[in-house]
């Protein structure tokens, strides 16, 4: 069975991008142990993917026809057949993986084990760990650049944003964030790296050439003590125009003007809001809100919550097809 | 060479990769009392090392990052034996370590605080949750990690009232310390409306904590002991030390639960905890240490974590320099509770949600929803600003 996956996302690879089917997304419910998959075009539950322990980062391969998902508390990453919804194989991450990044490629994998200090580095078609980076205490956010150069790891415990190389896999820079960095993204153009503070309570945007703090978004919502926000995931526009940030407890995604760093808007979605993915079309964001058991759907022109689905239990991470 | 770059002032700062310099050496001494206090339960019993172990993963965690920066810390552990002069063994120290840890009783760290004053150590009280220490006995050169008693009874009593378990009967041990927490738990009773329907006190009368037939004996006492009590909710126990607490659940006359000293406890940590991160640092202190993380243990690591945010904040390890960000507007620390804490400015106690624990698992987490505060709703736990009597010098 294992090698009927390798095959199939050999061929994958071989094709140019898969053609685009209708948006399928997968929530990984990390109380559940469970996999959501949600129709787009009816906002409903289709099928619910029994999975390992504590389901939490959850990605498409390239070709669209894979998803993996973290399932830290079975130390591995488990590979779901997007046709026939099932589990086909798992990959060798290191121990307790939690977020992952893939080169442009699709054939390199970069999985941050939060438990020893390490990213992995995963070859996708041999399915064979080619080595570890040590990085700081608690490695989370895991995100590569645009040009595929350099891969950003975040430590929870150390603060920090490393900058490793991805051809030398050796950390060429180290970026201090506020405290407990817990997701990176870059803008489309690579002009910037926006870091996530989970109990800092901001966003810090980085410089990815000089390696430099430049900006910072901060967060206030009347009637909500300061504490409560803490943003986590961070969904970028294609023109890099606008950013969506889920600020956790807080309840909210926070609409923010890349330009000028300022919040425009604060979305009240589910409660306790961890990340989010746009459908390819970029019509509708989508968010997991952990403690409120649901999905909520951002109509992203409009930017009004239009809908809300009930997925399983503690939903964490979210993927759409490609 | 230059190790840090300013970007926009107040933005943070960036820093480059390890240099192939020497580090920056950054000593943190550990000092306790020799010996271990003995506990109803066995499974309570502290280790030797409870305490020091937590400092211990917190200089493994500081130097992970510090590899990153230059820095690298080293822990000197001294425990005081009985009759040993305290100031004597703090101020050897201090001679090569510009933090140090205490666990101490209160009279001790006063002494220890006062001596290394000139010196200009940095202590962080990990141990003694004494009132006094931020209060009347505060010191400028004392920052507290320890949560305090009043912390420790509001936290509990926040949870007993939201239950609407109001009605407490207040059993109070025979040595002083039982009776300063049975002061706090009074004060939290009339903070928060619940009502101490009688107080009995249980006296020390000596004897074993272990023995070959002590079941038989205890499901005798405590029955009776606690019969003929008016109409109440819970039992609320104060005994710090250890002599009839743990005897209590599922053994009072009515069918009543137990908090306080036993049953319910209010904690800074327990060994249960898994939510915001937790689980990360639980597994990294049992690998190290080859057991369970307790309050102690959690009170030593946050505060050797806080020199080590201090230090990589700003980049340097003068103990001035450090002192003076951990007190300053700017500084807060990430430590498992699902915020960030904060230092109270007022009199250096560090602000910290309490876990409510069972032995098993973490019940609830106060402070609880609906009690409000203007500043933040981690100040309904303890004395606030404007109680406070602490003038720090």
């Amino acid at each position: 069975m294992s090698r009927t996956w390798r095959v199939g996302l050999l061929s994958g690879l071989a094709l140019a991008a898969a053609p685009a089917h209708a948006f399928i997304a997968y929530v990984s419910n990390e109380k559940s142990n469970t996999v959501s998959v949600i129709d787009t075009d009816s906002w409903t539950v289709t099928k619910t993917i029994k999975v390992g322990q504590r389901p939490r980062g959850i990605d498409f391969t390239r070709d669209g026809k894979f998803v993996m998902v973290a399932v830290g508390d079975d130390d591995t990453i488990q590979v779901i057949d997007a046709k026939t919804q099932s589990i086909v194989d798992s990959l060798p991450s290191g121990p307790d993986p939690e977020l992952f990044a893939q080169d442009a490629a699709g054939k390199i994998l970069y999985v941050a084990n939060e438990n020893d200090n390490t990213v992995t580095v995963i070859d996708l078609e041999k399915r064979a760990r080619l080595g570890d980076i040590q990085v700081g205490v608690e490695p989370e956010g895991m995100t590569i650049s645009p040009d595929g150069k350099m891969l950003i790891n975040t430590s929870e415990t150390t603060n920090m944003a490393h900058f490793i190389d991805t051809t030398s896999r050796q950390i060429v820079a180290n970026v201090l964030v506020d405290a407990r960095p817990r997701f990176a993204e870059f803008k489309h153009d690579a002009s910037e790296l926006w870091v996530s503070s989970e109990i800092g309570g901001t966003v810090s945007i980085i410089d990815p050439r000089k390696h430099e703090v430049i900006g910072k978004v901060t967060f206030e919502i009347p009637g909500l003590r300061k504490e409560a926000i803490q943003p986590v995931g961070i969904g970028m526009t294609r023109d890099d125009k606008t950013a969506f940030v889920a600020l956790g407890p807080a309840n909210r995604i926070a609409v923010v003007d890349v330009a000028s760093r300022k919040v425009t808007k604060y979305l009240l979605v589910g409660q306790r809001v961890w990340h989010m993915a746009f459908t390819p079309d970029e019509k509708y964001l989508l968010t997991t809100n952990g403690v409120s058991n649901d999905v909520s759907v951002i109509d992203v022109a409009a930017q009004k919550v239009i809908k809300t689905i009930q997925v399983g239990e503690l939903p964490w991470g979210i993927t759409i097809a490609p | 060479m230059i190790r840090w770059l300013v970007g926009l002032i107040g933005l943070g700062l960036a820093a480059t990769s390890a240099s192939a310099a020497d580090p920056v050496m950054i000593g943190v001494g550990y000092l306790g009392i020799a010996g271990t206090r003995s506990t109803l339960s066995l499974v309570e019993q502290p280790t030797e090392n409870d305490g020091v172990a937590g400092a211990r993963l917190a200089i493994e965690d500081n130097n992970t990052t510090g590899k990153l920066l230059g820095q690298r810390f080293a822990l000197e552990e001294r425990r005081i034996r009985e009759g040993e002069d305290p100031v004597q063994a703090a101020t050897a120290l201090a001679e090569k370590n510009g933090f140090i840890i205490a666990d101490l009783p209160a009279d001790a760290l006063l002494k220890v605080s006062d001596a290394l004053r000139d010196r200009g150590t940095l202590l962080f009280n990990a141990g003694a949750i004494d009132e006094r220490l931020r209060e009347a006995d505060c010191r400028a050169n004392v920052i507290h990690t320890a949560p305090t008693r009043a912390m420790l009874a509001d936290a509990l009593g926040q949870y007993l009232v939201w239950k609407q378990w109001k009605r407490w009967l207040l059993v109070v041990g025979s040595h002083d310390e039982d009776k300063l927490f049975a002061d706090a738990l009074r004060r939290t009773a009339t903070r928060f409306g619940a009502k101490i329907v009688q107080e009995r006190t249980f006296e020390d009368a000596g004897g074993a904590r272990r023995t070959d037939s002590g079941v038989t004996l205890i499901q005798r006492q405590m029955p009776v002991f606690t019969q003929q009590a008016p109409a109440y909710d819970v039992l609320v126990a104060a005994d710090e030390s250890e002599v009839f607490g743990a005897y209590l659940p599922y053994r009072t006359w009515d069918p009543r639960p137990v908090a306080g000293s036993a049953g319910l406890v209010p904690r800074s940590w327990d060994a249960a905890q898994d939510q915001w991160g937790a689980i990360q640092m639980q597994n990294r202190f049992i690998k190290l240490n080859s057991r369970r993380m307790t309050a102690l243990d959690m009170q030593a690591w946050t505060a050797v974590r806080m020199i080590g945010e201090a230090t990589s904040r700003t980049n340097s390890g003068d103990v001035k320099k450090v002192a003076d960000f951990i007190k300053g507007p700017d500084f807060s620390v990430a430590a498992f509770k699902g915020t960030r804490l904060t230092l109270r400015d007022w009199n250096l106690q560090l602000r910290q949600p309490i876990l409510l624990v069972d032995g098993r698992m973490v019940v609830s987490v106060s402070p609880q929803e609906g009690f409000l505060h203007q500043v933040s709703e981690l100040d309904t736990l303890g004395y606030d600003r404007p109680e406070s009597k602490c003038k720090l010098k």
